[in-house]
C-alpha cells in the first residue's frame, strides 16, 4: 500500500465510522419498523467495513485497530463533513446517504484497481455490501425525488461532500465525546 | 401494505414461505425482502407477493366423504407390510 493509498483509506474508514455511528441515532425511530431493521443494519455494515479499513491501516503502523479507530483527536479524523452532521430530519437522513453512496462507489471502483491484492480484495469485498446500500438509496431517491425538502436537503448538503477534510463541524467532537467515553474512562493500557 | 416472502435455499428446491414484510410499495418490498431474508446467502431466490394476490382457502366441503378422491384414500402402507410379510415368511421357508 503506498503513502497516498493509506491517506485515502484512512478518509475512507473515518467516513464509514461517523456515518455508521450517525445513522444508528435512528435504531428504534425510523419511520418504518422494516426501515428500521434496514438502516440499522446499513449502520453496522459501515461500522464493519470501517474495522476491516482500520485493521488493514493499523497493522501497518504497528497498532491496533480500536487504537486508531479511537484514540486520536477529533481534529485529526480525516472524515467529511456531511457524516459528521447530526441530521434529525428523514428526509436530510436520505440525501445525505443517497450523496454519500454515489461518491462512496467511485473511490470503491478506484480501490478494486489497487495493485495491492489485499486493498484490492477487500474493496471489492465492501463494494458488494454497498451495492445493497446503493440499491436503498435509490429505493428512496425514486420516492421523494419530487419533494422540494428533498430536493432542497440534496442541495444543501451537497457541498460538504468537496469540502475539506481537515476542517470538522462542532458536531464531530460532540460525537467523538461520546463515542470515545468509556475507552476514555479507563486508564490507558486497559485490556478490553 | 404487507407482502409474502417465500424463499428457495438451493436451486431446484421448493420455495417456502419465510415470512412477510410491510412496505409502502413493490420496489420498498424488494428491498426489505433483500435485507430480511436474502443477503446473508441464506436464499437463491425469493418470491415477494402482495398479501391480496393470494387466494386463501380454508374451507372444504366433502358433505359425501369421497376420500377415495385423495390420494390419501388408498393407504398402501399395509398392503406393503403383508406382501413383505409373505415373501419374508417364503424366503424363510425356501432357505431352510
Amino acid at each position: 500500500m503506498n503513502e497516498s493509498e493509506a491517506h485515502s483509506l484512512l478518509a475512507i474508514a473515518d467516513d464509514e465510522l461517523i456515518l455508521g455511528w450517525r445513522d444508528s441515532e435512528w435504531t428504534g425511530i425510523a419511520p418504518l419498523l422494516e426501515e428500521d431493521v434496514a438502516f440499522s443494519s446499513i449502520a453496522q455494515n459501515e461500522i464493519g467495513h470501517a474495522r476491516a479499513l482500520y485493521e488493514l491501516l493499523a497493522r501497518e503502523r504497528g497498532i491496533t485497530a480500536d487504537e486508531l479507530a479511537f484514540d486520536r483527536s477529533p481534529e485529526e479524523y480525516r472524515c467529511s463533513r456531511l457524516v459528521e452532521l447530526r441530521l434529525l430530519d428523514w428526509e436530510k437522513t436520505v440525501a445525505r446517504q443517497y450523496l454519500y453512496e454515489q461518491a462512496d462507489a467511485k473511490r470503491l471502483e478506484q480501490l478494486m484497481q489497487s495493485d495491492d491484492p489485499e486493498l484490492a480484495g477487500l474493496a471489492a469485498k465492501i463494494d458488494r455490501e454497498e451495492a445493497y446500500h446503493r440499491m436503498h438509496a435509490q429505493m428512496w431517491f425514486e420516492r421523494l425525488k419530487d419533494e422540494p425538502r428533498f430536493t432542497a436537503a440534496l442541495e444543501e448538503l451537497r457541498p460538504l461532500l468537496d469540502a475539506d477534510r481537515d476542517e470538522h463541524s462542532p458536531e464531530l467532537s460532540e460525537l467523538w465525546d461520546e463515542m470515545t467515553m468509556v475507552r476514555r474512562s479507563q486508564p490507558a493500557g486497559t485490556a478490553w | 401494505m404487507i407482502y409474502e416472502v417465500f424463499r428457495q435455499e438451493r436451486k431446484g428446491q421448493p420455495f417456502q414461505h419465510a415470512g412477510s414484510v410491510e412496505a409502502p410499495d413493490h420496489a420498498f418490498a424488494d428491498v426489505y425482502a433483500r435485507e430480511q431474508y436474502g443477503r446473508r446467502g441464506e436464499s437463491q431466490a425469493l418470491w415477494v407477493v402482495p398479501r391480496e394476490a393470494i387466494i386463501e382457502i380454508d374451507e372444504f366441503v366433502d358433505e359425501l366423504n369421497r376420500n377415495y378422491h385423495r390420494v390419501d384414500g388408498y393407504s398402501l402402507k399395509d398392503k406393503l407390510r403383508r406382501a413383505r410379510e409373505r415373501v419374508g415368511s417364503a424366503l424363510v421357508a425356501r432357505d431352510s
